[in-house]
């Protein structure tokens, strides 16, 4: 359905500060617009983001309606090995998503 | 309901007899709808609880003058060694005029190596936006940045 775009440097030297971005779809309804008729239109948000370092939790957002429609979230890590980034999106009306990316550690 | 004040006060108009009586009861209604300095603080209150908040190490980027509310860019960035023995734990972002204070909690740790986190946030109206770092000693930094918005994130209606 919802798609992510994952931007991590295929390669590193060890201990070099890489920085990864991280772009979802989604529409981040706030809960607090109303149509013409004056009905609240329901939240529907992506409440937490994941990103996780060959198994080991590096970074964690909780993201509440004041985040942007398709949420976008860049941040850093010390590249220490090679292997994978696993990311996460959870939200409302049982949004979930994962994506991946490898790096290869020199 | 903030998020449509024009509609909210359009709908009032119609029914109002006076429109001087209607500017005071447009702002008495939406009032504790919006997040105000009280609930900003009290935001904040609950994250430090009685740790002092010093200002200073954390640094709030966003543009002074936004022009579109939906979608403002935002950076914070913390002075940390980031080691294991020192590093930032958490950076909390809160506004002051948004429907809710919270924008976004982002939990690092020492692997992050530079403690810096780039997002897009939503802005309601011209306000405060108020970033808390809590380090791994347990002390909290913040930095505070007034924005003015000329178009205020979600008051079109669908």
């Amino acid at each position: 359905m919802a798609s992510a775009l994952i931007n991590v440097p295929k390669r590193a030297r060890r201990g070099d500060i890489i920085e990864i971005r991280a772009l979802t779809s989604h529409i981040m309804e706030t809960g607090y617009r109303r149509t013409a008729a004056g009905e609240v239109i329901p939240r529907d948000i992506i409440t937490s983001f994941t990103c996780r370092y060959n198994g080991r939790e590096i970074f964690r957002a909780e993201l509440f309606p004041a985040i942007s429609a398709n949420p976008y979230l860049s941040f850093f890590t010390t590249a220490t090995e090679s292997g994978s980034f696993a990311f996460e999106w959870i939200g409302d009306n049982g949004f979930s998503q994962t994506a991946s990316a490898a790096i290869t550690v020199e | 309901m903030p998020c449509n004040r024009q509609s909210t006060r359009r709908t009032f108009l119609k029914t109002a007899g006076s429109a001087a009586v209607a500017g005071t009861v447009h702002r008495v209604m939406l009032q504790p709808l919006h997040a105000t300095p009280a609930t900003l603080n009290s935001a904040i209150r609950n994250l430090v609880g009685e740790a002092p908040l010093r200002t200073g190490r954390i640094k709030l980027d966003i543009p002074p003058l936004v022009e579109n509310g939906n979608t403002v860019p935002m950076t914070v960035s913390v002075t940390s060694p980031m080691t294991a023995d020192d590093y930032v734990r958490s950076i909390h972002v809160f506004n002051e005029k948004n429907p809710q204070p919270y924008i976004g909690n982002f939990h690092l740790g020492p692997a992050a190596g530079r403690a810096q986190v780039s997002t897009r946030i939503r802005l309601a109206d011209s306000q405060k936006v108020v970033a808390i770092a809590q380090m791994s000693d347990g002390s909290f930094w913040s930095a505070s940045v007034d924005v003015v918005v000329t178009l205020a994130a979600c008051t079109e209606e669908l």
